[in-house]
This record gives C-alpha cells, sequence and structure tokens, in this order.
C-alpha cells in the first residue's frame, strides 16, 4: 500500500506491503540501518526512533501506520560532522561496548532527558504531583526513565554518567 | 505475519462498521499487544482498522470528570497535571507499567483490551483454551508462578497483566462505547471484564466491532489520599506479582471510606468491595488493614507454583494502605 514517510525531514513516498513494520521498512527499504533489530517483539529497545516528538519501538510500529508522521532516526541526530550533544555524551563517557543498543541508547536518552525538562514524573518520583528539576535528578530516576533499553555488555553505569553529563550540559547552557 | 489488510479511516461510525462487517477484521491502537501477537500467530486478523485517526486523542477536563479519549496514550494520560491531582494512584499505576517507549505507544482503549501474558497463550503449540476454545489449559499443571489466585476456574488461571485498569476499576471509571449501529452506551469499568469461568475466550462484555471511545472518570475528592504499589521480580519493566490500588479517606484516624483493587493475582482487574466495607468507620491501623487483606484474599485458589501470591498480596494491600495514610497532602 501506498505510504508517505518522513524520515530525518525527507519524505519518502513508498508502496509498502501492510505487513512491514518501521523497523524493517527503515533498514531494509530505505537502507537506515542504524536502527537495530535485537529481539524484535518489544522488550530491548534497541529499534527505538523518535515519532513526532515521542520515543517508540519501530518494531511493533506497522509502516503503514506512520501515514504523514515524522520519524527521526540515529541517523537523523548529527548536523553534517557535529554531533548531537547526547551522541557526544556517550563518547566522552564510553556509554557503550559493542555498540549494538547504542541508536536506540541514545535516541531514548535524547526524549528522557526532553521529558526531564517538561517535569514529568516517572515510576520512582516520590510524589507524581510534583513537577521534577533535572539539576537534582537522581540516578535512580534515570535508571528508570532508561529502563526501556536494555545493554547486555552492561555499560548501564556509563551511559547513565552519559545522560547526566548531556543533562548537566543542557541545564548549564 | 499473515497477510492482512491495513485500514485507515476518519470517522469512529466508519471504523466500528468495518470491524463488524468482517469476522477476521480487529482495530489496532498503539500496537503494542497485537503487532506483538500477530508475529507470533496468535492473533491472526485479515484486516486491522486503525483506531489513532478517529479523533479520540484528547482529555477533556471538567469539574465532575475527565473524559480520556480512547487512543489517548499511556504517558500522555500519567503525565496529564490533572490526572496527577485528582488521581495519584492512576499515574502511578501508568508510570509503574511497561516502559516509556511502550507508554507512548500504547493507548487507553489497547490497555483496556490487552491479551494476557500467560506464556501457553502466547505459544501457539500449547494448549489454551482463551486462545482455542476447548483445547485444555497447560497452565494448570504447568509452570504457573506468574498465575491468578483469584477469580481462577478449571479452564484458565491466566493473570489480567494491566496495571492501568486495577486502578480504573478502583476508580468507578465509566467506559464509553459505540456500536456499528451508531448507538452507544456506558460499561461499568467493573463489568468490562469477565472472569473466566467455563469460557475463557470471551474476555469482555463488548459485541463484535463496538468501539471504545472514551473512558470517563467521576471526580473523587477522597482519590487525592490514593496510592498504587507493585510488586515484582525487578524494579522496572516487568508485570506484577501482585499490587494493590487504594483510596482513603479519612476523618482523623478513622476511615470514612475506602477503595480497594488488585493486580497480578485475578483473572481480571480485581475489585474487592467487601474488604471496603469492613474498613468503614475502623482506625486506620496495620491491623485493619490486614484484616481487610484477609477478607479479599478468602477464597483464594493457588496451583503448584504460585502459593506465594496470597500471603505477598495480603503484605501489599497493608503496605499500599499504609502508605496512602502516611501521604503528606
Amino acid at each position: 500500500m501506498k505510504t508517505n514517510i518522513r524520515v530525518n525531514n525527507t519524505i519518502h513516498e513508498l508502496e509498502l506491503d501492510s505487513r512491514l513494520t518501521l523497523l524493517d521498512a527503515l533498514r531494509d527499504v530505505l537502507g537506515l540501518t542504524g536502527t537495530k533489530k535485537g529481539c524484535d517483539q518489544g522488550a530491548c529497545g534497541a529499534c527505538t526512533v523518535i515519532i513526532e516528538g515521542q520515543r517508540v519501538l519501530s518494531c511493533l510500529t506497522l509502516a503503514a501506520a506512520c501515514e504523514g508522521q515524522h520519524v527521526v532516526t540515529i541517523e537523523g541526530l548529527a548536523k553534517g560532522d557535529e554531533l548531537h550533544p547526547m551522541q557526544a555524551a556517550f563518547l566522552h563517557c564510553d556509554g557503550l561496548q559493542c555498540g549494538y543498543c547504542t541508536p536506540g541508547q541514545i535516541l531514548s536518552a535524547v526524549c528522557a532527558v526532553q521529558e526531564v525538562h517538561a517535569g514529568v514524573p516517572s515510576h520512582v518520583t516520590r510524589d507524581v504531583r510534583q513537577t521534577v528539576d533535572a539539576a537534582t535528578l537522581t540516578d535512580e530516576e534515570i535508571r528508570e526513565r532508561m529502563s526501556g533499553n536494555l545493554c547486555r555488555c552492561g555499560a548501564y553505569p556509563n551511559i547513565i554518567a552519559a545522560v547526566r553529563s548531556a543533562l548537566a550540559h543542557e541545564v548549564r547552557s | 505475519m499473515r497477510a492482512f489488510a491495513y485500514v485507515r479511516l476518519a470517522r469512529a461510525t466508519d471504523a466500528a462498521r468495518a470491524v463488524a462487517a468482517r469476522p477476521g477484521a480487529m482495530f489496532l491502537a498503539g500496537g503494542t499487544t497485537l503487532v506483538d501477537l500477530m508475529k507470533i500467530d496468535v492473533l491472526t486478523p485479515d484486516t486491522v482498522v486503525d483506531v489513532r485517526p478517529l479523533g479520540l486523542s484528547s482529555i477533556d477536563v471538567s469539574d465532575e470528570a475527565i473524559a480520556i479519549g480512547a487512543a489517548v496514550t499511556n504517558s500522555q494520560l500519567a503525565w496529564h497535571p490533572v490526572v496527577r491531582d485528582r488521581f495519584p494512584l492512576l499515574s502511578e499505576a501508568i508510570l509503574s507499567g511497561a516502559t516509556t517507549q511502550i507508554r507512548n505507544m500504547a493507548t487507553v482503549a489497547g490497555n483496556l483490551l490487552q491479551r494476557t501474558r500467560c506464556p501457553y497463550f502466547r505459544d501457539v503449540h500449547a494448549s489454551c483454551n482463551r486462545r482455542q476454545p476447548g483445547s485444555g489449559c497447560d497452565a494448570l499443571e504447568g509452570f504457573n508462578r506468574g498465575h491468578a489466585v483469584l477469580g481462577v476456574s478449571e479452564h484458565c488461571i491466566a493473570t489480567h497483566p494491566s496495571d492501568m485498569c486495577v486502578a480504573l476499576v478502583a476508580l468507578d471509571a465509566d467506559v464509553r462505547t459505540l456500536r456499528s449501529d451508531g448507538t452507544t452506551r456506558s460499561i461499568p469499568f467493573g463489568e468490562l471484564h469477565r472472569s473466566p469461568g467455563d469460557t475463557p475466550h470471551l474476555e469482555v462484555a463488548l459485541e463484535y466491532g463496538e468501539l471504545i471511545t472514551h473512558v470517563v472518570i467521576a471526580n473523587l475528592p477522597a482519590a487525592r489520599r490514593s496510592h498504587y504499589l507493585k510488586v515484582r521480580d525487578r524494579a522496572s519493566y516487568e508485570f506484577a506479582l501482585a499490587s494493590a490500588a487504594v483510596v482513603l479517606d479519612l476523618d482523623g484516624d478513622t476511615i470514612r471510606a475506602a477503595r480497594l483493587a488488585l493486580g497480578g493475582i485475578a483473572t481480571k482487574p480485581w475489585r474487592a468491595t467487601e474488604a471496603e466495607r469492613s474498613l468503614t468507620g475502623r482506625k486506620a491501623s496495620d491491623e485493619t488493614f490486614r484484616d481487610a487483606a484477609e477478607i479479599t484474599l478468602t477464597g483464594a485458589s493457588a496451583r503448584e507454583h504460585n502459593h506465594f501470591k496470597i500471603e505477598l498480596a495480603k503484605r501489599t494491600i497493608v503496605g499500599a494502605f499504609a502508605s496512602a495514610r502516611e501521604a503528606k497532602l
């Protein structure tokens, strides 16, 4: 079926099988292989992309259902040779080992930081009525907000450091 | 995945009609249940009708109630300032489930209609009366550590997996629907989900093609003192072993009224009305809460691996009420 999807600011007019997930459309049709297929069943977060500003799982999203929507993948974060601050933070903090989960981690972290700046609570926020504050966010909060992205190498401490560093960078700037 | 037609319509009545007209059609919302189960052939619709373009994505707030569109995402609802203020247990319940990515996709109606996480339901080679009526239930003598102890039958012991529904049943929410003939109705939340009995495949009290359009929650001032406590095997991204949604209306130390619902231990979102009644007029002490917990779990029926859930659920109830009692308003 005919589907128009905007990916990283480029509009693609595609003729897709209705069974195709967004993940497979990105990788196999558009050649954007930065988005990774981990579990393919919504458990690992490796396939995380940003649709209309929200982080979601591309493995459980039908490509046909993305008609008219804007998808951002890891390929869309950097401005030319200039890395997105979250990409730079992952490099600086060594927030990866094998790198397979990293695109999903970074896209998820970009949104997690935006959510913190919007002040929305997480499961570990003591009182959901409160607005969370980026300056005093605990590691427990970062862990909870990043719990949808698994890392089999166990790079979690450095991932948390990277998110914290990007958060601090944004608070300062 | 089996071949299917993806249908996008603009009007809710057309969507209800489109599903009602085809025996193999299903509504598609966030896809976190349906696409997952289509990949493993547990669900094999020949048509999916997307409910997200139907204009059911807003939360309308009035002094009397909030009306939540069926396609509102779990994140939208949990993060809404009025929901957090009036119904903290609802925000807490939603935020305790799944992950941000999944809550950004999953919708309110989809959460209500999500399918059980029983591993035998998800395995097409296993016997499951819910998936294939009359085939038997491999969970009865199988690995049933995660299974239900309340509302079970000899045909099915599958746990209802939702956290959000536990809060909604405690809040006496109303489910608004639209049928393919254009008529609408309102279903009390407690009547939406069915216990399995001898027809576990009939999970909800909806007609085929009947579309959930809204969930309405009437204002409940007492719900400002409320809590959702979830106990699970790991700290995040895991289904409940036991959970409790509670509302506590206090007059000093005395309980004026209470609400109690349970998750993780029952075949449907479980409202404990008898236990609620027993709390009225009593002192808000741990002993009182323990008495209510005993009443709630009377008649619980465990299998080989899930005995622990009975005591765990009792302690979860006491813990949830104690937290609500201590809440600073």
